[in-house]
C-alpha cells in the first residue's frame, strides 16, 4: 500500500503516459456526507485488449521490458478493496483507459489524500507535451486546472518554463 | 492570481523561448515508478522545480520518467548536458536536490558525492 492516495494517482498516471496518451482527465471528489473519495482517471492511450485488461491486476504481470512486477493498478486496487471501497477498470484497444477508484473515508486503514497540490504540479510540468484536466471537488468546492487552455494562454511558451512554473505553483496554491 | 496573469508570463517569457529555440541546455530526469514514488521522487521533483523558477534557469527542463531498474537506490535523478557525460544520483531528497542545482546544473561541478554512476 501507498502512504497516500496522490502516490497512486502518481503511478497511474504514469501509466498513461507509457500508453502514449497525449489527454488526460482526473477528477478526485471528496463527499464526506457520504464518506467517500473517488478517483476516476481517464485518457486517450492505446488502451488495451480483453486479455491485458484481466491480467494488469495481478501484480507478477508487466507489459514493460526488463521488468519482474507492475505493481500500479495492483496496488490501487488493493487499498480500494481493502478499505471498503471498489475498483473497476475499462479499457478498450485504440480508445483509451479509465480507471474509477472509491474509497471509505471512515475506514481507519485508510491512507491521507496527501499532497494534490504538488502532485498535480509535478504532473503537468513533468509530462509538458501531455495534456491534463484536474477537477478536485470537496464537498462544495470545486477546482479545475486545464493545461489546454493554460497552453492557449501561453502561446509558444512551455508549460515547463521557470516563470510558468512559479506561476502554478502560486495559482494552485491559492485556488485550490 | 488568475490565468490572465499567464499573458505577461507570455510577452516577458518569448524572448527566453525565441533565444532557447525548445533546446534545453540541461535536461533532467526524475525516476517516478513504483518504487521512485514510494521512496520520495515527487518532492524532489518539487525541489528541483522550485529551483528551477526561483532561479529563472531557462535553459534547464525537469521531466519524468518510470522504472530506471535501481529501486534499491531510489529515488534517482538523471542530469544529461549536452557535450558532458550522464550523471546518475542515487537516494536523492529534497536537499540534495537543491545541491544538484546549486552545484552541478548551476556552477557546472557534478556532486561525486552520490552520484552513482557518470556515463
Amino acid at each position: 500500500m501507498m502512504d497516500e492516495i496522490a502516490s497512486h494517482l502518481i503511478d497511474i498516471v504514469a501509466n498513461s503516459v507509457t500508453a502514449h496518451a497525449t489527454y488526460i482527465s482526473i477528477d478526485i471528489m471528496m463527499d464526506t456526507n457520504k464518506n467517500v473519495l473517488t478517483l476516476h482517471v481517464k485518457d486517450n492511450g492505446i488502451g488495451m485488449d480483453d486479455e491485458t485488461e484481466k491480467k494488469v491486476v495481478d501484480p507478477f504481470y508487466t507489459t514493460k521490458k526488463g521488468k519482474k512486477v507492475g505493481l500500479g493498478v495492483p496496488l490501487l486496487k488493493g487499498t480500494a478493496e481493502t478499505t471498503g471501497g471498489t475498483f473497476r477498470l475499462s479499457s478498450e484497444v485504440g480508445h483509451g483507459t479509465e480507471i474509477i477508484a472509491s474509497f471509505d473515508l471512515t475506514h481507519p486503514d485508510l491512507p491521507p489524500l496527501g499532497n494534490i497540490r504538488d502532485t498535480i504540479l509535478i504532473l503537468v510540468v513533468g509530462n509538458p507535451d501531455t495534456d491534463f484536466r484536474f477537477r478536485v471537488k470537496n464537498n462544495s468546492k470545486e477546482f479545475i486546472l486545464d493545461t489546454k487552455e493554460i497552453k492557449e494562454h501561453l502561446g509558444g511558451v512551455p508549460i515547463n518554463h521557470p516563470d510558468v512554473i512559479t506561476f502554478l505553483i502560486k495559482y494552485i496554491d491559492e485556488n485550490m | 492570481m488568475n490565468l490572465e496573469e499567464l499573458k505577461k508570463i507570455r510577452e516577458k517569457a518569448q524572448k527566453d523561448v525565441e533565444l532557447r529555440q525548445k533546446q534545453a541546455r540541461i535536461r533532467i530526469v526524475v525516476g517516478m515508478g513504483t518504487s521512485g514514488i514510494a521512496a520520495g521522487a515527487r518532492d524532489v521533483l518539487k525541489t528541483l522545480l522550485e529551483e528551477i523558477g526561483r532561479r529563472n534557469l531557462t535553459d534547464v527542463v525537469v521531466t519524468q520518467t518510470g522504472e530506471k531498474g535501481l529501486a534499491s537506490q531510489e529515488p534517482l535523478v538523471e542530469v544529461y548536458e549536452e557535450g558532458k557525460p550522464l550523471v546518475v544520483y542515487g537516494n536523492m531528497n529534497q536537499e540534495r536536490a537543491k545541491r544538484v542545482i546549486v552545484e552541478h546544473v548551476v556552477n557546472g561541478n557534478p556532486v561525486t558525492e552520490f552520484a552513482l554512476e557518470v556515463m
